[in-house]
């Protein structure tokens, strides 16, 4: 297999593809917001149990691709128990590293999170792996209207 | 549908195509993508250019540049003669009666928002209905919505079955005293049905309804004979038969023409101006406001020069050849569906594939070198009948090879071995 595409496509990212965790709609969750990516009609919603700045329980719902479901799959799993704060951080760090910035602890800094190092390498995917961070943040600052990737 | 391989079938049995000879003609075609000889699938959102094209194009702005209609020099008087020596070649292409029926426009989008806005602005009023089907192009459903909302004319869509044939019985039962306008695409883009459009003009035509037929798809693969079909306007754009981008035409009855009102104002479409009152040019000149796109149209002229020396008719056979065998190869895969499996199908696959999303198939098949369109391919309504987000699309042209529907074939069982 070209080694491109076995960055890309981690064995956890196949897992959480096709076994996607917090895959459900939360019931009593305070905050929620949609997603949309147009270009490949990816959707999704992420909903929040807050409390205070904390993220209580945090889960999803939707159709999309391999690495767009698998990044809303890990994040969700990533995110429990996390502040506001250190969220928006994650998704801070996590967006340079799938645009590209060169670090070499991801890990480190990242986690499990660090899985998607590899679509860097296809800038076109950026999309799909961002699209959930786009609607976590839209979901904690309580935005009413679709997040959009374009 | 029953298919045949028919690479060992009795030579002289169906024309046959130089294909090693026709791709030397296409100099994009012999490049590598990420190491990988390019395998080109995408055609149906846009074709590659022979060199014929390119020459012509690289010749108007090497020697004939200049404008058009306007200079008493000798450079415009070249390029003037030019430019309507492709309208005379797009005439003989769709066969029109007269060159003055075939506006040149930026593209087929451009040519629906022309019909929708001169005529349908026009010669449509409130509570008219104009029918479409339920297969059509976001460009063939949203210049009439637009115009639906200004006047408060409405759609009414004719369904299609599970093969993405379109229901005639139901598509007829729509016409009725209201409505004032067919428009109908002639090969959908998404599924690669052909539509049995002469009969679709005659049904339109015996209720006295004009009709619009887009021909995006069709002008690249199929003759057209537009008096044949008696259609009152046909459209189509340059980039998808080997053509530039940036040109398309308007073909519409010379009498339609004639009574619609412009669509655009500015040079060349007037023939007097005062700040009391503008005559109009004739037409096709009332159409074309401005400096046009003369370039594209003369690469257009040299796409159809290209595709006369080949002729529609060897490339169409070439191409359900094609088609039927790719049918057969993907059909080997386990757990492919295709989506759009009419009777009549243009040599377009559209397909998904089970726990796969189109979206990472067209990533797998990329670092490949194998090029074919993922999503909705600018027609939701056709994923929404079909409870699709979205499909992988290979659109084959004439330049294709079945050497080439095989490397897909194993670019697409790399995939299912990704996914497991």
């Amino acid at each position: 297999m070209i080694s491109e595409i076995s960055d890309l496509y981690q064995e956890v990212i196949i897992d959480h593809s096709k076994r996607p965790r917090n895959f459900q709609v939360l019931e009593g969750a305070d905050r929620k917001a949609e997603g949309y990516n147009p270009l490949c009609g990816d959707r999704l919603t992420v909903y929040l149990k807050t409390d205070g700045d904390r993220i209580v329980e945090i889960a999803f719902q939707g159709s999309g691709c391999a690495i767009s479901t698998a990044s809303a799959s890990i994040m969700t799993s990533e995110l429990k128990g996390k502040t506001r704060e250190e969220a928006e951080e994650k998704f801070k760090t996590f967006h340079q590293m799938v645009t590209g910035a060169r670090s070499k602890d991801w890990e480190e800094k990242l986690g499990k999170l660090a899985a998607f190092s590899g679509v860097s390498q296809f800038p076109v995917r950026v999309k799909c792996a961002s699209l959930c961070w786009h609607t976590l943040k839209a979901a904690l600052e309580e935005k009413k209207e679709t997040v959009s990737t374009e | 549908m029953a298919t045949t391989i028919t690479s060992d079938a009795p030579v002289g049995i169906r024309p046959r195509l130089d294909v090693e000879k026709i791709r030397k003609d296409f100099p994009a075609l012999h490049q590598k993508v990420y190491g990988k000889p390019l395998v080109y699938l995408d055609n149906a959102a846009t074709s590659q250019k022979p060199q014929a094209v390119i020459n012509a194009i690289t010749r108007f702005f090497t020697i004939e540049n200049s404008n058009i209609h306007r200079g008493v020099h000798y450079l415009s008087e070249q390029a003037t003669k030019a430019y309507e020596d492709a309208r005379n070649k797009v005439k003989e292409f769709i066969n029109a009666r007269e060159a003055r029926e075939v506006v040149f426009c930026r593209s087929t989008t451009e040519g629906v928002n022309l019909i929708a806005q001169s005529y349908g602005r026009n010669f449509l009023k409130a509570g008219d209905e104009i029918v479409l089907t339920a297969m059509e192009h976001h460009s063939n459903i949203v210049p009439w919505q637009i115009l639906c909302e200004q006047i408060g004319a409405v759609l009414r869509v004719a369904p299609i079955n599970d093969a993405g044939e379109l229901l005639l019985s139901e598509f007829e039962k729509l016409l009725n005293p209201k409505t004032k306008l067919v428009s109908v695409t002639h090969i959908s883009n998404a599924l690669g049905t052909i539509n049995p459009v002469d009969r679709i003009v005659e049904m339109a035509h015996r209720r006295k309804i004009p009709m619009v037929i887009d021909g995006a798809q069709a002008a690249p693969h199929l003759k057209i004979d537009v008096q044949k079909l008696d259609c009152d306007f046909y459209l189509f754009s340059g980039h998808k038969m080997f053509g530039p981008t940036g040109i398309g035409v308007v073909y519409g009855k010379a009498h339609l023409l004639e009574a619609m009102p412009p669509y655009q104002g500015g040079g060349d479409m007037i023939l007097s101006v005062t700040f009391e009152k503008t005559t109009y040019n004739v037409i096709p000149h009332k159409f074309e406001a401005g400096t046009p796109n003369i370039a594209g149209a003369i690469g257009l002229g040299a796409t159809i020069d290209y595709l006369a020396g080949i002729g529609l008719d060897n490339i169409a056979a070439y191409e359900q050849e094609l088609l039927e065998y790719g049918t057969e190869r993907l059909a080997s895969i386990p757990g492919l569906r295709l989506i759009g499996t009419a009777k009549k199908k243009a040599s377009i696959l559209s397909f998904v594939m089970d726990g796969i999303h189109p979206h990472d198939t067209g990533t797998i098949l990329d670092r490949e070198g194998i090029a074919v369109r993922t999503g909705h391919h600018c027609a939701q309504p056709v994923m929404q009948r079909f409870g699709v987000p979205a499909t992988a699309r290979a659109s084959l042209a004439f330049y294709n090879t079945k050497e080439e529907i095989d490397a897909l074939v194993t670019g697409l069982l790399e995939t299912r071995k990704v996914f497991g």
